[in-house]
């Protein structure tokens, strides 16, 4: 058996910079409300969202993307070169292969950067911050992009009074490298398949296109969501796992300065808080109310607003857990760059 | 054993602290709906606090059948029983 070389990297790793992308088009409640006979009163109780951002034909997952790449590169202190894997975490890339990361990383001039997508709904953000980490420890990658990107419209039924007001477009980009002392903590991840019905795409794509006995359906497959169920799963199962992310990085929640749950709905953060008994202290992001629920998307958007806004500052100490689709979860604790 | 008036105190404070409704109107002819305004995202809440206050298991096909605060307390009386 020939002796294999193993490598190993620095022993801990940090955010170094963040991006966002934000479609132009704002949607204010009043435009989604007919074809779903609700109201603006309804959807603001129901979800605390006011408006959202969906994106117009050019601003397409690549184009989002690159975007908010470039500014979280910038901000890293890095040049395009130094990025060698690209990690793209999103569900509505619409074309299956190939990932659409190869073309981020050759549209922002890496040289030939390893570049995949990860399909972890909701939770796709936080699954690739750790990877991104354990890369980078593992040496295997030394500046590792990670982007939450979707345009959650494109599988979006505007008449479905579950979903249409929730999803939105838009995508958060940041940079993971070596770092002197450790800013990114153990993730705490997981899955539940037996709930894999509650949040789904409708029908497999084979049932769109039929065969020569069975007729497809012929209209895009849509997301469904079961809501209460996952709301109570969301609530009170991930409140314990945000507990968990905590426990495993050391960190009291007392030392916590900022909480950045996916941004699903105002309640469920509301919730979450009240099941945690987070300090009021603690800086809750609520990106959701402007920005709608981006799925893979949202904890990066949310997060970069709170530093955009000085509520999340330089060295804070932050709890980020995202969960959805699946049921998949994931959450880790770290440093604000 | 609690009482059913005990059962509905407690049940009271959950309503209150989760909806924010008077804890005095939280009666056992109280439709949760009608009368007291807690939505059915507001109601799942009240429904895992009942679940660790009270010991009990409420399933979700059971939830929507706990229309008014006594169908509540009958509901937790025969599960603790």
């Amino acid at each position: 058996m020939a002796p294999i070389a193993a490598t190993t990297g620095p022993a801990h790793t940090r955010i170094m910079g963040m991006g966002s992308y934000r479609p132009k088009r704002l949607v204010p409640n009043s435009e989604v409300v007919d074809a779903i006979a609700s109201s603006d009163e309804w959807i603001q109780q129901r979800s605390g969202i006011k408006t959202r951002r969906w994106a117009g034909p050019e601003e397409s997952v690549q184009m989002m993307s690159v975007e908010a790449s470039r500014i979280a590169i910038e901000r890293a202190g890095l040049e395009v070169g130094q990025i060698d894997c690209v990690v793209v975490a999103t569900v509505s890339h619409l074309l299956q292969t190939p990932a659409v990361a190869t073309a981020i990383a050759h549209e922002l001039g890496t040289d030939g950067a390893a570049a995949f997508d990860i399909s972890a709904a909701c939770a796709g953000f936080c699954h690739g911050i750790a990877m991104a980490s354990d890369m980078v420890r593992a040496g295997s990658a030394t500046h590792v992009l990670v982007v939450g990107v979707e345009r959650l419209t494109d599988i979006l039924d505007l008449t479905d009074r579950g979903t249409a007001f929730i999803f939105a477009d838009g995508a958060g980009a940041a940079v993971v490298g070596p770092s002197d002392t450790p800013g990114i903590g153990p993730v705490v991840w997981g899955s539940d398949g037996e709930q894999f019905d509650l949040i789904r795409q409708r029908e497999d794509w084979r049932d769109v296109v039929g065969t020569e006995t069975q007729p497809g359906s012929g209209v895009m497959p849509h997301l469904t969501m079961q809501g209460n169920p996952v709301f109570r799963w969301a609530s009170f199962a991930m409140a314990k796992i945000g507990q968990q992310a905590l426990d495993a990085a050391g960190v009291s929640i007392d030392e916590l300065d900022v909480f950045v749950p996916h941004q699903a709905n105002m309640r469920i953060i509301d919730a979450m808080a009240r099941s945690m008994k987070l300090p009021a202290t603690v800086r809750i992001a609520r990106d959701v109310a402007d920005q709608g629920n981006t799925s893979a998307a949202s904890v990066p958007l949310a997060l970069d607003r709170m530093m955009l806004e000085g509520e999340a500052r330089s060295g804070d100490t932050a709890l980020l857990i995202a969960f959805g689709a699946g049921l998949a979860y994931a959450a880790q604790v770290v440093t604000v760059p | 054993m609690a009482t059913t008036e005990e059962i509905r105190a407690d049940l009271a404070d959950i309503v209150n602290e989760v909806a924010g409704v008077d804890a005095d109107d939280v009666q056992l002819d109280k439709s949760f709906v009608d009368d007291l305004d807690v939505d059915s995202l507001s109601m799942v809440e009240v429904v895992v606090a009942a679940e660790e206050k009270f010991g009990v298991t409420i399933p979700d096909d059971e939830v929507k059948n706990l229309k008014t605060v006594g169908d509540a307390v009958a509901f937790i009386e025969r599960s603790q029983g």
